[in-house]
């Protein structure tokens, strides 16, 4: 056997005086981490399988389990840290491309984290959310330039379709396959009871959640998987996937064995096969073929749903979104590039893209500059983690924010980010009966819903705080934000002051 | 009345449910200290075959014939949870012969043992409490 040059990263900890062998950490771990050595009447656990995810961690009932950063170190280098070494022996060991999923974890700047939000003092009054109106309701879609008026001099009504959300949050796409079926239902339901709306991603609806279509936005994505007329007119809005923030220019690939049962039905491929989502879609190399499948998408539903073009947060963003606000698109999206994934290449999760709060400031403005940022909402997602983050997208220029991994974290995922394997012990991103029963959709949807009610009332403090009774009052109000830490080329793409100016 | 209900599309098998029926039973605060080391005997079991899994206690029946057949008089009704007198038991296992749902077993001391709601000891039952996932519940149904 050859030599294994990895040692485990965690090691998991039973505290004996605690353990009742009651095995459901055995039951519930999907990896085989733990086990009952019957003869000994103990538990035991073989932490080279061990991902982190912390099911064991929750379930235990007597909480005689943790873990821990495994101690075991190279010799200290500033140059070849851990995580470099061990994946190159990993690579050295299989020859293959690395695969990560989630978010990018490396460390580069937040740059939510280095901006602070304003509050009133004496000269203008802040308000009491609990005790006077806070609107946080909002309409996302292209907004008219003029007022138009009939032969009677009455207004007519020229506004173009609209999503209504209660708050400016949306859940982002994850398709059925790469999340499984109880998740979406999660989603689903949340999205119906917050007045707020889910996503499909590139998989099709599932037909049992066709009911929740008024909630629903559907994706329409390079691979066209599961697109009908029927879908397109199931939901309240249709979005075009370019690109997805943890891996701009890179297509998806859901192997064949995930390819089961409803999944295939759903997609529209026969079991088994394997779904490749090519990089680009293939009729689309210029903003004028883009325009074409905008309008293609009206003309298929009628002109009654707004049509959503999500991209990834790339260096020419400006340009590209410049682009695509003229092209008949209503809502742009953009995926930051700390946006999670079922599975992307580490390489590209970790070095490709830019920060969304960069993204989003430049193409704020750059819209504005060219007097077309009323053609489209802004919607940005890649990391959203709080209500605080949502406040400070939208003073950034955001219209909306799309949360999926917060989301997921609600759902029970620890960010292991282990979501390639299939094997989620949460039941979240994988498709396994026996784990998938584990997220039962009442729970989940409770869940969710709890966080953004939470989320909601933070906002509308945050608001009150600065004096704004209204989310729309804040969009784009750079002057609510202060830089900290920042530098001068920073805080002019950011289009912001720095703390004490 | 409330009963405790199962629903096997979400029970993963993880037996917390008898867990903490026995924790429930043995009364004590802790329970690492309570069940540490003890081979449990809970009146709520799992039953588990080819991925399907589910838990049965006492359905506590209308018309129970395990009180039915109790020749001591030591199975009960009160309030319509049916309850056993230890102290009248006899051990002759009749009403573990006749309970068509295998609900009723003995204890370490020879008399039997039943799902009795916890409603002496914890107001509400403890499985219910400790099941992970909503796969019990307590509740009013028709």
């Amino acid at each position: 056997m050859a030599i294994n040059f990895l040692y485990p990263e965690y090691e998991i900890v039973r505290k004996e005086s605690r353990c009742i062998a009651c095995r459901a950490c055995e039951n519930q771990c999907a990896h085989g981490a733990h086990e009952f050595l019957a003869d000994k009447g103990v538990m035991t656990c073989d932490e080279s399988k061990c991902v982190n995810c912390h099911r064991c961690v929750c379930i235990c009932p007597t909480r005689a389990l943790k873990i821990v950063k495994s101690g075991n170190a190279y010799k200290q280098n500033a140059n070849w840290g851990q995580r470099t070494v061990d994946e190159l022996y990993r690579q050295a060991d299989s020859g293959g491309v690395l695969l990560s999923s989630m978010g990018n974890p490396q460390n580069y700047p937040v740059y939510f984290d280095k901006i602070l939000l304003n509050a009133s003092q004496v000269t203008n009054p802040s308000i009491d959310p609990l005790r006077e109106p806070m609107e946080t309701r909002c309409a996302l879609g292209a907004k008219p330039h003029r007022i138009e008026r009939d032969k009677k001099g009455n207004i007519k009504n020229n506004l173009p379709p609209q999503l209504k959300l209660s708050m400016p949050i949306l859940f982002s796409a994850m398709s059925y396959g790469s999340i499984s079926y109880n998740a979406h239902e999660s989603l689903a339901r949340a999205a119906q009871e917050l007045g707020i709306y889910y996503n499909t991603g590139e998989g099709g609806l599932h037909e049992d959640f066709y009911k929740y279509g008024k909630n629903t936005v559907v994706q329409v994505a390079s691979g066209r998987f599961g697109v009908h007329s029927g879908y397109l007119n199931a939901g309240a809005a249709v979005e075009i996937k370019m690109g997805q923030g943890a891996k701009p220019g890179i297509g998806g690939h859901l192997p064949g064995t995930k390819i089961v049962g409803d999944i295939a039905r759903t997609r529209m491929i026969p079991e088994g096969t394997d779904a490749i989502s090519p990089a680009p879609h293939h009729d689309i190399y210029s903003i004028e073929d883009l325009r074409q499948l905008v309008y293609s998408l009206k003309e298929a539903t009628d002109y009654k749903l707004p049509v959503i073009v999500k991209i990834a947060a790339v260096h020419n963003i400006t340009a590209i979104a410049s682009g695509i606000a003229r092209s008949g698109a209503d809502i742009i999206a953009i995926d930051g590039f700390r946006g999670g994934t079922g599975a992307a290449p580490t390489r590209i999760r970790d070095h490709v893209g830019i920060p969304i709060e960069l993204a989003l400031a430049s193409v704020d403005k750059r819209l504005r500059d060219e007097g077309i940022r009323d053609n489209v909402s802004l919607v940005v997602g890649g990391s959203i983690r709080s209500s605080a983050d949502i406040v400070k997208a939208v003073a950034l220029g955001a219209d909306a924010v799309y949360i999926a991994s917060a989301a997921l974290l609600a759902l029970g995922c620890h960010l292991c980010r282990s979501c390639q394997t299939g094997k989620c012990n949460w039941g979240i991103a994988t498709q396994i009966p026996q784990l998938t029963k584990r997220l039962n959709p009442d729970i989940g949807c409770k869940r969710l819903v709890n966080l953004l009610s939470a989320w909601k009332h933070e906002i509308q403090e945050m608001m009150g705080g600065m004096g704004i009774n209204s989310i729309e009052a804040l969009k784009g109000n750079r002057l609510m934000l202060r830089g900290i830490g920042l530098n001068e080329r920073e805080l002019a793409v950011l289009g912001i002051k720095h703390a004490g100016e | 009345m409330k009963r405790v209900y199962v629903n096997e599309n979400w029970c993963l098998g993880c037996r917390l449910c008898e867990y903490h029926c026995a924790f429930a039973e043995s009364r004590q605060k802790d329970m690492a200290r309570a069940l540490r080391g003890v081979k449990i005997n809970p009146a709520i079991r799992i039953e588990a075959n080819n991925g399907i899994s589910f838990a049965v206690s006492c359905r506590h029946c209308k018309q129970p014939l395990c009180v039915k057949a109790c020749i001591t008089g030591a199975l009960h009704i009160t309030n319509g949870i049916i309850t056993a007198d230890k102290a009248r038991c006899v051990g002759c296992y009749t009403c573990i012969l006749s309970c068509p749902f295998g609900a009723i077993s003995q204890n370490e001391t020879g008399v039997i043992q039943k799902c009795e709601l916890c409603t002496a000891s914890h107001g509400s039952p403890a499985c219910v409490k400790g099941c992970p996932n909503n796969a019990l519940v307590y509740e009013e149904r028709e």
